[in-house]
């Protein structure tokens, strides 16, 4: 078994995994403000109230894996961001803080207050993700050190920010279509549209993105080609060798994402609320893994010298933490998933608010 | 002191670990309340500790949120001001922070959902087992997080290999890493510490209803437990502190001279009770006590301390700074005894209820644990440079070369204006919850116990 691969799948797995999940709270924050009243709102709330903190340990158990498997990537990528990622730790503070604070107060202008960080700081977040993942897929002025060299207005071009929007619109959508499974009545009507809307612009936005990165990074396909285009960076043996089963496997992502992105339109349109929230769970999946088999073997590509991307070999740890920390993660997964299955059946249904609600 | 990228990060990352540091032992000590109290709730089924869980469970909520939205920053910021520390040490490093996100905060904000909002939800052995959850998930975080934090201060199981164009120290051996010389005593020591901060918020709020006369029944009961856990654990305190002054003893001899102020190696060395030391002069004046220094480290009055004079200059850690914070965390601790013992005796006494001037005292005791818990760290933290990795690596060494003092500048700032903002809210949260005070659950139906219908009727009356 190749432990470097693994934990690429690994890390992987805990990214799709928050996308998925705490893309549709940040889609329900995003949203938050669109509601009309304060009985909405809480509902809105509540609706995510028992599971954000949850959703969101999946970033954090990335962030540790991504630190114990590629330490090399997570001190360039977060150092290398700088202030962007302060900005983003900055704003899921505020996401998280104004879900506790926002009801401890019946004041008009407390409940404001909080909405707006709320809503707010999950529209940064979202925003935040995107230009992350932009600038992943663009590559940075990395040198033979490691080290970034660029400068953070060189994280803003148009085609990062696109990718911002993108994301958000994507969350937006995602929690939209949550919000069916949450809410009743009218409000439910109201989160339908929402739902369709999102769609919409999801879709436009995809094919714009799609296109861009086409144009701008043809080496994204990469590992598309049946090994037709060669990557950049480090040749390694194992991965010359699978080059087909790595295009299938690329391959049938494709399909899932034309499919998926397919069904949400046409169970959004017959109400079947399962089926547009598991179609649209998986967009997200198939969109991460796209961008994972795009980038493949790579991390991070430089744009100085390709020499100096960091791939999952040469940014690792040792293949000693790498297999004691597999059998680790493997351990502890089934407690992980029993958990979060644990707080969705307990809290399953239509979101009602209680005495202890926020 | 010139404001570059290394002082900046520092002062960062102090203010940010210091600032999540305030809320983690709170509910750390206050989870191992409410097993407690919920426990005499499902055992004597008596309204009164259905009433005092639910209440401490609010003032927990509101601090384990600060206290999430804190811990987020921590957990990237190795990467964002410490890259080349995040390099030589990931191997090592990354692998407990990993375990941690796993086996603690998976547990813990699962259990948390049903301990927060599942009362109408779920049976009430489920609810106190989610309780009980929570809290071993609040333990095994302060496990995995500290085990990483002891193995910079007493590095092993590992070897410096070539990698790319630096070193970098990988494991030797996973388990020799976890219970590395410093870490089994750490995380006791540590967790005592959180004991001891979260029955001082309890004893503070329940002191405080007693001098207004206010939910008497409540305050009393909660009261009590609250007292029993912070004797036990203030008295442990001191053993465990004890130990961990003999690991720093073997592993940071530096560390130690710095604590007690020691410069020259000498038998009989004392213990200073309070002083002062300027290691320009290389003097220390204080009340001291001759031998009591060997005695408590190796328990013979003539053993030989070793001093600063072993350890090259630039080696040393701020020896003042560390001597004052040191000597104040064990102040607290021996005052923690005090109180908490004479105030047992006055409960044998029937006599507890009635001082007014100790309740008072109790009252706005709760900063207390809270100061000698920072201190402990900050000791332990500024006595180890400088180096970030003892012995390894310096802490000017590990800092990020891609970032500019501009940027931590900016950061600084921004936490700096939003943590504040954040503690008094939370502040100002506490007070309006405290001055609402607990609430009366016996117009409710028992919690858990209901049924269906009883359960639609208070949804309706919402
Ligand atoms: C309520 C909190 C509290 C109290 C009352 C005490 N401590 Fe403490 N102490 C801590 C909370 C703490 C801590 C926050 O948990 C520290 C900081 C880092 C660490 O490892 O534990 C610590 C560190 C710490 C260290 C340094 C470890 C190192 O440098 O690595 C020593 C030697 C002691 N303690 C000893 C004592 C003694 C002899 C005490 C007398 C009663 C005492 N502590 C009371
Ligand atoms: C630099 C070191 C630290 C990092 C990287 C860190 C990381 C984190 C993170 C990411 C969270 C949020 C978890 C969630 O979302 O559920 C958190 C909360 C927590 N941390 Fe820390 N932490 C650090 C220091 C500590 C220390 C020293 C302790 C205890 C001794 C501790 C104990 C806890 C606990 C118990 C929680 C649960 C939330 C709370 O109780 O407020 N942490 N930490
Ligand atoms: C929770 C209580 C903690 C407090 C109050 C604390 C406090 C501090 C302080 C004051 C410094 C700055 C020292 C100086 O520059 O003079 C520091 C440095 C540092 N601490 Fe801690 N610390 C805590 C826990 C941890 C933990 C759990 C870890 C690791 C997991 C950790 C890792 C570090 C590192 C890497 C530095 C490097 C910066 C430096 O040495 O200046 N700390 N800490």
């Amino acid at each position: 078994m190749d432990f470097h691969i693994v934990w690429y799948i690994i890390v992987g797995v805990l990214l799709t995994g928050y996308a998925i999940l705490d893309g549709f709270d940040l889609g329900v924050g995003a949203l938050h403000l669109f509601s009309k009243g304060d009985h909405n709102r809480r509902i809105l709330l509540n609706s995510i109230g028992p599971v954000w903190d949850g959703n969101e340990v999946w970033l954090i158990t990335a962030g540790g894996a991504l630190f114990a498997a590629f330490p090399d990537v997570y001190a360039t990528a977060f150092s290398g961001f700088y202030l962007p990622f302060m900005l983003l730790l900055i704003a899921l503070i505020f996401r998280a803080v104004s879900i506790e604070f926002r009801s401890k107060e019946p004041s008009k202008r407390w409940r404001k207050t909080w909405d707006i960080g709320f809503s707010a700081g999950s529209i940064l977040s979202a925003l935040l993700f995107g230009v992350a993942i932009g600038n992943v897929v663009m590559g940075f002025e990395i040198g033979s050190d490691k080290e970034y060299q660029g400068t953070f207005i060189d994280l803003l071009t148009p085609y990062t920010v696109l990718a911002g929007v993108f994301a958000l619109a994507m969350f937006v959508m995602h929690g939209a279509i949550y919000l069916n499974l949450k809410t009743e009545g009218e409000l439910q009507e109201q989160t339908h549209k929402w739902a369709f809307r999102g769609y919409y612009i999801f879709v436009v936005l995809f094919l714009t993105i799609t296109a861009s990165t086409l144009y701008l990074k043809p080496e994204m396909v990469a590992n598309f080609s049946f090994g037709k285009v060669s990557l950049t960076g480090s040749r390694h043996a194992f991965i010359e060798n699978h080059q087909t089963a790595i295009s299938v496997v690329a391959w049938f992502i494709v399909l899932l994402n034309i499919l998926s992105i397919a069904n949400i339109h046409r169970s959004l349109f017959k109400k079947k609320h399962w089926n547009a929230f598991i179609s649209s769970s998986l967009t997200i999946a198939a969109l991460i893994g796209l961008f994972a088999l795009g980038i493949f073997p790579n991390m991070m590509v430089s744009n100085v010298d390709p020499n100096f991307n960091l791939d999952i070999y040469n940014s690792s740890s040792s293949l000693y933490t790498l297999r004691t920390m597999f059998f680790v993660a493997i351990f502890g997964m089934p407690f992980v998933l029993a958990y979060t299955f644990l707080i969705y059946w307990t809290y399953r249904g239509k979101t009602v608010l209680s005495d202890s609600s926020y | 002191m010139s404001f570059d990228v290394e002082t900046l990060s520092r002062i960062q990352f102090a203010f940010t670990i210091m600032f999540h540091y305030i809320f983690p032992p709170f509910s750390i000590g206050m989870g191992l309340l409410l097993v407690i109290y919920e426990t005499l709730y499902i055992k004597t089924r008596k309204k009164v500790y259905e009433n005092i869980t639910r209440f401490w469970i609010k003032i927990f909520a509101a601090n384990f949120s600060v206290g999430v939205a804190s811990g987020i920053v921590m957990e990237f910021e190795f990467g964002t001001n410490w890259s080349n520390y995040s390099r030589f040490v990931g191997d090592i490093f990354g692998s407990p922070l990993a375990a941690e996100g796993i086996f603690a905060f998976f547990l813990e904000s699962g259990f948390l959902a049903i301990l927060l909002f599942g009362w109408n939800r779920v049976k009430p052995g489920v609810h106190l087992f989610s309780t009980i959850m929570v809290f071993v998930g609040s333990m095994m975080s302060a496990f995995w997080i500290v085990v990483a934090n002891s193995w910079q201060h007493t590095p092993v199981a590992y070897e410096i290999v070539q990698h790319g164009e630096g070193v970098r120290a990988v494991i030797t051996d996973f388990w020799a890493m976890v219970f590395n010389p410093s870490a089994p005593i750490r995380v006791t020591h540590t967790l005592i510490g959180a004991f001891i901060q979260g029955s001082f918020l309890i004893l503070s709020v329940s002191a405080y209803y007693l001098l207004k006369n206010k939910y008497v029944e409540f305050a009393k009961k909660s009261f009590t437990i609250a007292l029993v856990v912070a004797a036990i654990a203030s008295v442990s305190q001191l053993v465990a502190g004890h130990e961990h002054g003999k690991v720093v003893a073997e592993h940071q001899p530096a560390k130690l001279a710095a604590y007690e102020g020691i410069y020259k190696t000498t038998k009989s060395a004392p213990l200073t009770i309070i002083g002062w030391t300027d290691p320009e002069t290389q003097k220390t004046i204080g009340i001291e006590i001759p031998g009591l220094l060997s005695y408590v480290i190796y328990g013979d009055w003539n053993a030989e301390v070793k001093g600063l004079e072993e350890i090259p200059k630039e080696d040393w850690p701020p020896v003042n700074a560390v001597f004052q914070s040191y000597h104040a965390m064990v102040a607290l601790g021996f005052l923690f005894i005090g109180v908490t013992l004479f105030s047992v005796f006055l409960y044998f006494r029937k006599n507890l209820f009635n001082q007014k001037w100790l309740l008072r005292f109790y009252m706005f005791a709760v900063i207390l644990p809270v100061l000698a818990n920072q201190l402990g760290w900050v000791s332990a933290e500024r006595g180890r440079q400088p180096w970030i990795v003892q012995g390894l690596l310096r802490t000017s060494e590990g800092v990020s070369p891609s970032i500019t003092a501009t940027e931590v500048m900016i950061s600084l700032s921004m936490f700096f204006v939003v943590y504040i903002l954040l503690f008094f809210v939370w502040l100002y949260v506490l007070d309006r919850e405290i001055k609402h005070g607990p609430e009366d659950y016996t117009h409710h139906p028992e919690a858990g116990y209901e049924s269906k219908e009883g359960r639609m009727k208070i949804i309706e009356k919402l």
